[in-house]
Formats: C-alpha cells, structure tokens, sequence
C-alpha cells in the first residue's frame, strides 16, 4: 500500500441556481458536471438513479422545464434558471400522484430501479394526455429499461393511471387470509416516491471514493511501476492497494472449494476486466483523476478464448491445478441410452450453441464500507449477505463475527450479485485507512467485470416410438466458465439433472463440462445453465414430434412427469407435478393458435409468416443435493407488534412481501402489525441466498415455522387453548377462545429476552434431498417447479426480423401466495428469455454498454398470458413452489419452435438475430441442408 | 473552462483559437465522455437561440443546428420532410429526441447516425460559421468518414438548408434494428420521389445509413428511377447493383452480407411507400 496525506485537488466550481420540484435551489458546481450527480450529490435528491451515464436506460429521466431528458447528458450550467421535476416531486403532481398509486396496485415496481425514471417520463405523457393508447405509452416509456417487469405492468399502469376504480391501493388482508391475495409489496411506497435505498443512495459524509484499475487484456502479465510516487504526485489520492495488501487470503468464491478468484490480480490477469489495483482518493479529486496515468506496464499475451482452444491437449492452462482447464463434470446417467437409441424407432440430433448473456440489471454494482473499531461493516447490494461476510472474513484474515454486511435494496440481480464486486475493494480500503469508503461502477466496469450466463455447446440425440413416447435421450454440453470458477460447479451440476425437461425419459445420459478460459468469469444467471438446455432439448423434442407425426404440444403431454415416474436421478416426487397440467391449460389455446397460422399463412406471398411454439420447463428449488437452509427470526414487541427478521434479500421478486404474507397466517395475526427487520448480519440470521428460487419455498416454510412457533407461544402465554385466535393490539394481545372466552395479557411490562423481544420464535429450515451417486442418482431436490410457454409470433422473412406477439405462460407454483408478484416474476421471465433468444449476446472486449448490448425494450415486449397452476408441494410453505427462474426457461425454446413453425429453420447458434434469420431462409430456400 | 454565449458571435470568438470542444444537448459528449475527467475548454453553445428552429426562405428551409430532433417533429414542414420527421422519432428515445440537436448528429458523424440519410436525399447543405467567416456545403461534401468532418475546431455548424425544389415530393424512411426503441441501426433508408404530372418520376433519391463510413445516396439507382411509373411496385426495380456504392461492415449488430440484403429490402419498401402515397 502506498499512502500520502491529504492535499485537496481544487476544482473550477462555480455557483448555479436552479428550481428542483418547485424548490429554488443554488448549488455550488463544476458546471460541466452531470445533472444525476448535482441531485444525488449536491442536492441528496437520489431518487434520480444513475444506470449507464449515456442516455442508454433512462433510470435518470428527469423533467427539464417539463419535458423529459436523461440527467446524466445534460450539464449543471444548462439547468441554470431551469425547473427540474423528479421523481422526488411527483407527488405535487396530480397526475404524478396518481400514477405512484396505479404503479403499486398494478405491481409495476419490482427491483425499483428503473421506476423513478418509468414514472417520470410516463408523467409528463400524463399531462399532455390523460387517456394513452398503449403505442403513445409505448413511445413516452421507451427510452427507460426495464429488466425485472416485461413491462407490461408498467404499461398498464400508465394507461390505467386515471381511472376511478384505482382509487383504493391497499389490500389489506384480515388475519389468517394474506396468502393467496394480490397485496401490494410492502416495500412498493419507497420504491415509487424515490426514497428507497440502493447501493449507491447512502455513504457517510466525507467518504472517500475508490476507483478500481483493471486489465484491458483478456490476458497479460503486469509490473507495476512507483506507486508511491503516484501517490505523492497526485494530491489528494490516499493510497493505492494491490494484492500485497490483502491481509487475509486473496482469494474468494462462492463455492468455497473452488474458489480461485483473487481480489487482485497478482501477476498475470485472466480476464479483460480483472482487478489488479484499486485508487482511494477524496471523492473531487477522485473523480477527475485521470486512471490512463496509472503506473502499470502490460505484456499482453494470447488469450484461450473457446472451448475448443481451452480443451486443446496443448494450451496453457488457466489455473495450473485445473487439467485440461476443465474445471468441473456434470453426469446423470440412467438405463441405457446407447441401446436406447440404437433401438429406437425414431431419432433426432442437433447441436446448439449460446454465447453469453449479460445480467443488465440497471442498478450497476455499487456501495461502502467503514471501518468501527476492530469490526468492518459494509453496506453495498448483495442477493447474499452471509456468503459476503465468508469471503470478506477470509481475505480480510479477521473472524466472520467481525464483519458486518448490510444489503440494500438491489436493482436488479439475476444471479450476477451473488458473487462479490465491489464488497472486498470496498472493506479492504476502509479497514487500511481508518476512513469509509465508497465506490459505485460504471455500467462498462460492471459488464466487464462481473459474472455472465455461461455460454454453452450442446450436443444430443433423442429417441421415441413411432407413438411419439420418448425412449431416450443423451446429452453432451460444454460451458464456457470463463477465468475463475464462480457458479460454473452449480451449472454443470444442475444442467444434467434438467436436461430431460419435465418429462419420463427411461434411458438417459447427460455429461457437462465447465471449461475455464481467459475471458469473464460465467456464474449464476437465472437458472443456472437449465435455459440453455432448454433451448437445445425442446427443440429437439419438436423434431421427434413432427418425426413421429404427434402434434407438438400432444407429445408433450405423453411424455409428461408425473407424481409417480421417476425422474432421470430416479427421483419419485410422489405429489406435486403439475407439468401435464400446464400443458393442458394451453391446449385450447395451441389448438387455436395453430388454426389461425394455418389461416394467416395460407397461400400469402407476403413477406410476413405467423408461427407459435411450445415448451415445457421443470426447475428444482434451492441446492441440487447439498444443505440451505433458512432461519426466519420473529419477535413479539411490548408495543404488540410483531418484528420479523427477514434475512432472504428481495431483489424486487417481493420475498420481503411474500414471506410476511406467510409468517402472517402462521401466526394468525394481520401483516399491517409486522415490523421487517432486514437482513442485515448483524441482527438478522442467514435465509441464504436469494437464488436458485428458493425464497418463497425455503425462507417461506421457515417463516410458517417461525410463525407457527410463535403462535404457540403466544397461546401458551396466555393460557388459551391450540385453537385460539390471537388479536395483537397497541401494548397487549388477546388471545379468544371458541367459548367465547378471551384472555388479554398487557406486554408493556413484559420482560424481554436475549433478543429484545417479549417471546422469540426461532425456525429453519433446509429441504430434505439426499446426494446424488456416481450416476447421478438421488433425490437433489425437494420441490419443482414446472411450467410452459406457448410463444406466438410474427417473421418478416425478407429482413429476419421476429417480433413476438404475444406469449401464455402456464406455471405450477404450488400455491400462488401472491398471484401479482408471481404474474411480475412470468412477465419478467418472458422479456429475459425473449432476449436471450432474439437478442442478447455479450462479447467480451466488444460493446461494453448498453446499446451495444441489447436488452428487450417496452416495444419488443408482447401481452403476456399467465396461467397459475396450483398443485401444491407437500412440503412448501402453505403448497408454494419457486417461480423466479422457472419463469425465464421456457420463453426462448418456445419462441425458437415458433419460429421454426413459421419459415422451417432452426438456428445453431443463437441468438435469432435479424441477420442470422435472414441467412437461415435463404439457405433453406436455395435448397440447402437444414438450417 | 466552461463557457456558455449567448450570441453566436461570442461562441465563435471562443472558438477561434480551436482548442475548445462544443456542447450543447449533450447526448453524444457525455456518453463519449464516459467516466474520464474533462480536460478540454468547452463551449456550451445551448444558449445560442439564433441557431435554434425551422424557418423558410425564398429558396431555402433553414433548419437552425440547435434544432432538437422533437423541434423538428412538431415543426411545420412540408411533405417532403417527413422523412426526416420519421427519422428524428427514431433517433434514441423521447429523452434523446428532447435534447439531441441536428448539428450535433451530423457533427458527431456517426456511420449510423439517423438525421444523415433523410438529409441526404434533400440535398442538403450545412452552414459553418466561424470567426473568420461563413461557408457553406453539401452535405454530402461536409461528413468524410466515421466521427470525420470538414468542421474545422474554430467553427460552429449554424444551420442546414434545405433547397425548396421538391417540397410536395413523398417521403419515406425506415430503420432497421434489432430492438424497437434505443436502437442503433442495422441498416436504414430514406427516399424522396417526386411523380410528374404524367404520373412518372420526376426526381428520385434514395440514401442508405449504417452500410458504409459515411451514409450514400444510391446514383445510379436515382438515375435509373427517373422517368419510371410512380405507381406501386416502383420498388421492384430495385437490384443489388444499384448498391454497390456501399460498403458494408460486419459488427455486433449483424454482418455485411446481411446489411446488404437488408438494405435492398429497405429501399424497395422505401420506395414502395412513397409511390403508395401518391
């Protein structure tokens, strides 16, 4: 570590005096700085959210003298005499009022952090015209991204915004009865007036900030230069950390026996993008220093960027523990797939390649630490704050209890924040220098840095009957897990156990490789490598339906899982299979959707064809046969309400909303006396990590534990019987029995436990699943989720073009708990899985922001159709199934069967970009081999 | 240095000795700017209110250079101009459009950048203005490359006429990308046609974007065009030769083949589109 004292950098600041939501305001500024930086730094107005810094997601729209712009391109000086509206403001609004309140009936926040910006732009639509046409609310939105919704909340809400029947937001539910009603998530008000806290809404004053130095190499060794004299040389910079100054292990990772990531880099980098030093500074001279300037030489050196050119016998290795740079297998194998196909009367193959996917949450990673006596706290947007506490115990060399993570709300995960970013920068400066510190990336330094859907290469040949019943199915997939391990282990786990689909395949062999590169680590993205399987394995199914004569969907519903078939680990899940009948809830549907392409296609030598496509989907919740737990904490308060520890971080899914819908008819008592404690680690015990969709199904059934606990507990107190109903009032609860008798027991006096509260009710719980064998035969997991997606769309097969027009979505989800946030979760799923197949891919090196890489924008999103299922789980809390990643899987297959229905191609690779469409029709019009 | 005029004649004197960059909505500089410090003078030319807005001339419309892309929207325009009116609706997002300044799409030249093609087939011109004088050009002349232009650093681009030959002619442009909004273009097209009293084309331009450095009117097309029968179907003469004056790249939006087939289809419904208005 290199260190100087302070010498304050001057900054050309002058004085400008604007009006922000009807309040004159003079700040004192460079004039050339961003508008987002004066009203969240200057003005502490952080509603305004910053996402990209280019005008490329519209988080930022504010009103400038009413019209909607992008803060972040409009300069402090040119707001000078201007009225600024944000969204801090639009409560003054009668219109902006108005649609906060439909933005929370309709569920259209989720993470929340595209909402400020959504409710701004939608606003000044609202004043020119009160009753919007979904293409007018299509054009006032469109510059905003959204990643959680699909949109299609929001756009109704804007359009619905006026209307007198939207005048009562809040359900409230009576006691007993919240699971199953459409309640508004408890945090929405703070996510639709701005007030919620993001990673990069709250740091002690004074805070220094930190700049990270990376590589711009895939690979290449470094030496760094004097950073002593960097330091001295540029007043007001306090130090700069490199991996000697890791006092613990510089070493991280979310499956501990695989981690291998460093915080820095030692010697060589793996990937463009990996951490080799990190800058702290006072936040001026911080954010005018100029990192080109950073004493580092670079010997680039020649990369393994595939798969083929990493399992060469010849190339360098990545890791040199790591043979073959194959850093994990996946297997599952059952009966006897070779016979099997051998045999079987009809067979298809295929082999499909995906690339990467980029999360693009729109909160880009961001958050601070201090350092308080021998502790280090650190408060920063995380989907797993006791995993962070691990790792940063670990490299900090200090015990697990001295560290304290406290997550804010996240805008957007997907996967991504499961692994650290900015957390052991952040708690390493702060522990060396006394001082808090704070850091917020830059959307390039979050799409370079931080993990990618892995991309895959997947090989299979399926076999059926001539009726159309599947005897067998071999699977053979790569992934690209690019320099360090993150979740590919999970991957190619998970992947293997999946690739049959929900459905009876007797003979079957699934063999996964994780493959390590020079370039972003891959990890965790919704589903965890199923929704590339499932790109491949539904496809493929299509094939052996048309090959065998069996209408598609039929096929499907043959081959069906149900409560007695054993799964390929051989699994009988005994109840709770609710595949055939999400397959059957689309069948009239399908039926008529066909009828109307076979109309529509007839005959026209338009360029425009119709297709619709189908796929099924299954999704085991939590940990494939290893321990999560959850542990729901909840207290009763002398003031007679009810504090529930709720560790299990919403990422905008709505488990805050969710669990306490749960905890509270356990209990009995009505949500509006819960107190939500977050999950900080210090006060709230660990409900694991908000993925594999295990919230509402783990942390759910702890939270009816807990809940069931302390209903007992409470009775017991005062003295009634099993059955009472308990009332919890201002001081006192009164627990009444059948007989009419009530005993009411005053809690003002009451004495407190360890824990601060009158009775403590404490409960985990960790799904039973039993490991898996040398064939991957075993139980891994307790609950599934099973779905389908039926995907309507339209080709323009002179450009390629694919526009979808509309999707339905039949999910078993066991229980609905919440049937809005379950339809935001489909709805969601839907817009990332349309991407994933029309649009997204991530190139690392290349298109670096957020119009190089596309996300689905309000235009490309189609009407979505949920169908809730509801075949309850024996074990999920009140029948409750996951639904985050289920949603997300089926979306993309079924739009590539659409699309082959359409003009008879299927693509190798996706995604099903305009070009490679185009190239696919002509290939297949010049008579060439299938597409 | 941040300076802010308020007349031209300050904004050019601040310019003249060349070293200053000019801001002025602010939707190019800053994303160029990314997260590295300002180190050069800048002159915020947004003050400059004799440079902003949409007047006629005895020959010419002058569309002022800090006209913003829904300036031009809701400005009165005569058919010819609706065209650029469709491409100003597709130049990023409202926000974009709100901000966004014809000056600056044409100064930052980007091979993608919306308002060029439509201008190009109005034969447009720009204006500069700098200390030591104005000067004029076409447009075709004044973009010479990606990000390059004849804007020398001491001059501001103060306007863009429009010549006043073919003001009732149809128009027509379409953009190609992957997503609806917030899209750079795979490929896009923008046609003029004027049909003669005999029902034939007068005048026919066409101008492609995204498929080479700078956006090109197809000539040999144009000329091709020129006496054929405005009615439907005015597209299907179009052929690949007709564009060859491209030159196509592959990037991470598509590849050249495509743009090149692409862009046929884009220039048959173009001009299928302006006939079908006729």
């Amino acid at each position: 570590m290199a260190t100087v004292g302070e010498n304050p950098a001057t900054v050309e600041a002058v004085s400008i005096s604007f009006s922000v939501n009807g309040r004159k305001v003079t700040v004192t500024s460079s004039p050339a700085q961003r508008l987002t930086r004066v009203l969240r730094e200057d003005l502490g107005l952080t509603g305004t959210k910053v996402g990209c810094d280019a005008g490329d997601c519209g988080a930022c729209t504010v009103l400038l003298d009413g019209e909607p712009v992008c803060a972040c391109l409009v300069s402090a000086a040119q707001v000078a005499g201007c009225e600024v509206t944000t969204v801090e403001g639009l409560q003054e609004w009668e219109v902006g009022k108005r649609l906060q309140h439909s933005f929370l009936s309709h569920g259209a926040a989720q993470c929340g952090a595209c909402t400020p910006g959504m409710l701004v732009a939608a606003t000044a639509l609202l004043e020119k015209n009160q009753s919007p046409s979904e293409a007018e609310v299509l054009n006032a939105i469109g510059g905003v991204l959204c990643r959680c919704t699909g949109y299609r909340k929001i756009i109704s809400a804007v359009r619905e915004a006026g209307s007198k029947d939207d005048a009562t937001v809040t359900v409230q539910a009576k006691a007993g009865t919240a699971v199953g009603q459409r309640l508004v998530r408890l945090d929405g008000q703070r996510k639709i007036d701005g007030t919620e806290i993001f990673g990069d809404d709250e740091a002690p004053a004074g805070a220094l900030v930190l700049r990270v130095i990376r590589s711009p190499y895939h690979r290449a060794r470094f030496e760094f230069g004097d950073l002593a004299e960097f330091v001295r040389t540029n007043p007001g910079v306090h130090a700069v950390f490199t991996a000697k100054d890791v006092p613990g292990r510089n070493c991280y990772g979310v499956i501990p026996p695989f981690a291998d990531q460093p915080v820095f880099a030692e010697k060589e980098a793996r990937f463009r993008g990996e951490a080799v030093a990190a800058v702290v500074g006072d936040a001026a001279v911080m954010d005018a220093l100029d990192l080109s300037k950073f004493p580092i030489a670079w010997e680039e050196l020649v990369p393994l960027k595939e798969i083929d050119a990493a399992l060469a016998p010849d190339a360098p290795l990545v890791h040199p523990n790591r043979e073959g740079n194959v850093l994990v297998r996946g297997r599952v194998v059952r009966g006897d797939v070779d016979q099997a196909l051998a045999t079987a009367e009809i067979i298809a193959e295929a082999e499909y390649e995906t690339g990467f996917v980029e999360h693009a949450y729109i909160e880009p990673e961001a958050g601070f630490a201090r350092r308080v006596g021998d502790q280090i706290e650190i408060q920063a947007c995380t989907q797993s704050p006791y995993m962070d506490r691990s790792d940063i115990a670990a490299i900090l060399g200090i015990a697990p209890e001295r560290v304290r993570i406290i997550p804010t709300a996240v805008g957007g995960g997907f996967g991504s924040k499961l692994d650290l970013s900015v957390q052991p920068f952040l708690a390493l400066a702060a522990w060396h220098l006394g001082q808090p510190v704070r850091m917020l990336y830059s959307r390039t330094e979050s799409m370079i840095s931080t993990t990618k859907r892995h991309p895959s290469r997947m090989r299979l040949r399926g076999g059926c009957t001539r009726e159309g019943k599947m005897v067998g199915l071999d699977f053979v997939a790569d992934f690209n897990t690019g320099a360090y391990s993150s979740w590919g282990p999970t991957v190619a786990a998970r992947v293997p156990v999946h690739a049959s689909g929900p459905y009876f395949v007797p003979h079957y062999r699934a063999l996964t490789r994780a493959v390590h590169t020079h370039l972003v680590p891959a990890g965790a993205f919704r589903g965890f490598g199923v929704p590339q399987a499932a790109i491949a394995q539904e496809q493929l199914y299509d094939e052996l339906a048309d090959r065998a004569g069996v209408d598609r969907l039929e096929f499907r519903i043959l081959n069906a899982l149900d409560d007695q078939t054993p799964t390929v680990t051989g699994q009988v899940l005994g109840a709770g299979v609710g595949i055939r009948a999400c397959l059957e809830a689309l069948r009239p549907k399908w039926q008529a959707a066909r009828r109307q392409v076979a109309e529509l296609n007839a005959g026209a030598s338009r360029p425009l064809r119709r297709g619709v496509g189908v796929a099924g989907m299954w999704y085991g919740c939590g940990n494939t046969s290893l321990p999560n737990p959850s542990t729901i904490r909840i207290g009763l308060k002398r003031n007679g309400r009810i504090a529930l520890h709720q560790g299990a971080v919403d990422i905008g899914q709505g488990s805050n909303t969710i669990v306490t819908q749960i905890c509270a008819d356990a209990l009995g008592a009505p949500m509006e006396r819960f107190d939500l404690v977050s999950g900080d680690t210090a006060i709230t015990p660990d409900c694991g990590k908000t993925s594999a969709s295990r919230q509402t199904f783990v942390t759910g059934k702890a939270a009816q534990m807990a809940g069931t606990q302390l209903r007992a507990a409470i009775l017991k107190l005062a003295d009634a019987c099993e059955c009472g109903i308990i009332q919890l009032e201002e001081g006192a609860v009164t627990a009444s029995e059948k007989e009419g008798q009530s005993r009411r027991v005053e809690l003002g006096s009451m004495p407190l436990d360890e824990h601060g509260y009158v009775i403590t009710a404490e409960a985990t719980f960790d799904p039973p699943t039993s490991p898996l064998d040398e064939n991957g035969q075993g139980n891994p997991y307790a609950v599934f989720g099973f779905g389908a997606h039926m995907a309507e769309i339209e080709v323009d097969t002179e450009l390629g073009t694919v526009r979808v027009l509309k999707v339905t979505a039949a999910h078993d989800v066991g229980r609905a708990i919440n049937p809005t946030l379950i339809e935001g979760q489909i709805e969601g799923g839907v817009a990332q899985g349309l991407g994933m197949a029309l649009m997204e891919e991530f190139f690392p090196g290349r298109g670096e922001n957020l119009h190089d890489y596309l996300i689905p924008s309000a235009g490309d999103v189609p009407p979505v159709e949920s169908i809730l299922i509801e075949d309850p789980s024996p074990i999920g809390p009140f029948g409750a199934k996951g639904i985050g990643e289920q949603a997300v899987i089926p979306t993309a297959p079924a739009i590539l069967n659409a699309l082959h229905d359409a003009v008879g191609v299927r693509l190798p690779r996706i995604p099903a970009t305009p070009d490679r469409v185009r190239a696919a029709i002509l290939k297949k019009n010049a008579g060439g081999p299938r597409g | 240095m941040y300076t802010r005029p308020k007349t031209l004649e300050e904004a050019v004197a601040i310019l003249a000795d060349g070293e200053a960059q000019v801001l002025s909505g602010g939707t190019d500089f800053y994303p160029a700017l990314g997260d590295r410090p300002v180190r050069t003078p800048i002159v915020d030319v947004s003050r400059l209110d004799e440079l902003r807005g949409v007047s006629t001339e005895k020959d010419w419309i002058r569309i002022g250079g800090l006209t913003t892309w829904s300036e031009v929207i809701r400005a009165s325009l005569a058919r010819c101009f609706d065209a650029l009116k469709s491409a100003a609706r597709e130049v990023g997002s409202v926000q974009i459009q709100n901000r966004g300044t014809v000056a600056g799409n044409l100064c930052n030249a980007s091979p993608a950048a919306d308002g060029v093609p439509p201008l190009l087939a109005l034969d447009a011109e720009v204006e500069l203005v700098a200390r030591s004088g104005r000067r004029r050009m076409p447009l075709a002349e004044f973009i010479v490359g990606n990000r390059k232009t004849q804007r020398r650093a001491d001059e501001l681009l103060a306007a863009v006429l429009v010549p006043r030959k073919i003001e009732d002619a149809a128009s027509a442009f379409l953009k190609l990308g992957a997503r609806r909004y917030l899209v750079i273009s795979i490929s896009m097209v923008a046609a003029v046609v004027q049909i003669g009293r005999s029902g034939q084309v007068e005048e026919a331009r066409v101008a492609v974007g995204s498929c080479s450095a700078v956006a090109r009117r197809l000539t040999s097309l144009e000329r091709e065009l020129a006496g054929a029968p405005g009615r439907g179907g005015l597209g299907e003469l179009v052929r690949s030769e007709h564009l060859t004056e491209l030159s196509p790249i592959d990037d991470v939006r598509a590849t050249a083949e495509y743009r090149a087939d692409a862009s046929l289809t884009l220039v048959r419904r173009a001009l299928n589109a302006c006939v079908g208005k006729n």
